[in-house]
């Protein structure tokens, strides 16, 4: 176990915007095959943090590595390969407007992967159905969804090219509790069956209980605490009890 | 300026040229450091548009998003720039018995200078402002982002198809507004001022070289170059938010305007002296 490389390792990672330092020295490892659930508060910098791993934003100092392999100093050409193994739930869907749901989905697969368009359609069509969403709803525009059929096209999006490494930011943020579970069990199945290496971010217990291994809880810009998901409410940390019991009064500052 | 005085009284007077100097300075390192990215910006982006993988359907809808639409806009306003020519000339050039010149004059301010920049200035409100708000609207609702972790060079896919087809379309949106331009101040020197057609074509013909049309498809290249490359990268760099795509909007009409009319004044120089 020990000896095995992490699939996502980050350590020291920073970031500042300007003057505002957000990530502030982030550690975390996620091995592979798990599923690692990050919770905390508004504005603490959850995304960047996964916008970092993505190579979407350039941390300022830090080591990524991805299967052992530094990612912050690999070229254009590296990094695009690096690409192919990653999927994206982003928090606001990111949908491509101009095209219509199946396009989305089928996007990956067809341009990334050069799959023809019949059999990507196909797929797209089967991926809609796992997130509960009808045949029909494939030939719709995406601002002709409510935002939560949009999220659930864009989970479909995330995972319909079969990546090693799958990111949800807020995959059930807006949906109602059912579909929430809905979301919850696809995601685990993603973890299961496909063997992928999941890192989600959520504010919602019931969710990150469900499809957690391990659950990391960041502040401040920095992992505070980080377990298996059987730990979470045992943790004797003053930080992530007042978090997931969702207490105004505690350690956790209200004007952050 | 006065409040800026106020602040600095409270403390020292000795403080306000050192504030000057570090103002100034601070400009004009971020000046010539946008300057920079500009560069970066437009190299990374040529270089994408010459090289595979291409996306001629993409490139096919901004020739009809760029070029088609922007006919009737490049055409009326060629056509009733030409018709002013013919009706200013003739009003000023009747003092010196010179209306034999209409014809040269609206010919060649027609193709060497009106319609590549009046062109090029339409051009810019309509397609440099949507290519701006477009792109814009997608870096912040993180379509860009979106489309990297798809696999899929937002350079390429985005920016190539809109720079290619801005700078091939600009040129046959010019070319057939010099034949607009001439044909209304024809118009209005056949109908309005009692010219004689045959006479007036002749003129026409006469005057006009290969080198004045070829001219002013030249700058309506350039002109199409800089309108699409500013739209995308003042989209492609917008802020956050509405306001982001807003100001993005806004800069990509200004800056391109006026480098239209920069370039403009250097093309001519180039090719007429
Ligand atoms: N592109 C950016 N430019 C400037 N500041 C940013 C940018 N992205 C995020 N931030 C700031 O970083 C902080 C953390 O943002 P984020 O990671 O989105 O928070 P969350 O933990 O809610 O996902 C916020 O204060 C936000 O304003
Ligand atoms: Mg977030």
């Amino acid at each position: 176990m020990s000896t095995k490389t992490p699939k996502i390792e980050m350590k020291d990672v920073r970031k500042a915007f300007g003057e505002k330092c957000v990530l502030n020295g982030i550690d975390l490892t996620v091995n592979k095959g798990e599923s690692l659930v990050i919770i905390g508060g508004s504005g603490t910098g959850k995304s960047v943090t996964l916008k970092c791993v993505l190579g979407l934003m350039k941390p300022d100092s830090g080591s990524i590595m991805i299967d052992g392999v530094e990612t912050t100093t690999m070229n254009q050409k590296e990094r695009d390969a690096l690409m192919g193994k990653f999927g994206m739930l982003f928090q606001g869907g990111a949908l491509f407007d101009s095209m219509k749901v199946w396009e989305n989905i089928a996007f990956g697969l067809i341009q990334g992967k050069k799959m023809n368009a019949d059999e990507a359609h196909d797929i797209a069509l089967e991926k809609l159905r796992q997130v509960g969403l009808a045949q029909q709803t494939g030939n719709l525009f995406p601002a002709e969804l409510s935002g939560g059929m949009q999220k659930r096209v864009s989970l479909a999006r995330a995972i319909a090219t079969n990546p090693e490494i799958i990111f949800f930011d807020e995959p059930t943020t807006g949906l109602d509790p059912i579909m929430a579970d809905v979301i919850n069990d696809l995601i685990s199945e993603c973890v299961k069956d496909l063997g992928a290496t999941a890192l989600t971010i959520t504010h919602d217990m019931s969710s990150a209980r469900k499809i957690a291994d391990h659950v990391a809880m960041i502040y401040e810009g920095q992992m505070i605490w980080d377990g298996p998901v059987g730990q979470l409410y045992d943790s004797k940390n003053s930080y992530v009890e007042q978090f997931i019991h969702g207490r105004a009064d505690g350690p956790i500052s209200k004007h952050s | 300026m006065l409040k800026i005085m106020q602040s600095f009284n409270k403390d020292s007077v000795i403080d306000f040229p050192a504030y000057v100097a570090q103002t100034i300075g601070g400009s004009i390192l971020s000046f010539l450091q946008s300057i920079g990215a500009l560069a970066a910006f437009i190299g990374k982006a040529t270089a994408k548009s010459f090289s595979p993988p291409f996306y001629p359907r993409l490139i096919m809808k901004q020739f009809i998003d760029i070029g088609y639409y922007s006919l009737p806009v490049v055409g009326m306003t060629a056509l009733f720039t030409g018709m002013v020519l013919a009706l200013q000339s003739y009003t000023g050039f009747t003092r010196f018995n010179a209306e034999g010149a209409i014809a040269g004059v609206v010919a060649l301010s027609v193709t060497r200078e009106l319609a590549p920049v009046l062109a090029g200035l339409m051009v810019a409100g309509r397609v440099g402002a949507s290519i701006a708000a477009e792109i814009g609207t997608m870096r912040v609702t993180e379509q860009i982002d979106a489309l990297i972790t798809l696999s899929v060079n937002p350079f390429k896919y985005l920016i190539a198809p809109r720079v290619i087809a801005g700078t091939l379309m600009l040129p046959i949106l010019v070319l057939m507004g010099d034949i607009i331009g001439i044909y209304g101040g024809y118009i209005v020197s056949i109908y309005n001022l009692d010219f004689s057609s045959g006479t007036y074509i002749a003129q026409t013909w006469d005057i006009l070289e290969k080198m004045d049309v070829l001219s002013g498809l030249i700058k309506a290249a350039v002109f199409g170059f800089i309108v699409s490359m500013m739209g995308c990268y003042h989209g492609f760099n917008s802020g956050r938010g509405a306001q982001g795509v807003g100001t993005a909007t806004t800069y990509a009409v200004v800056s391109a305007s006026i480098l239209i009319l920069i370039s403009n004044y250097i093309l001519t120089q180039v090719f007429f002296s």
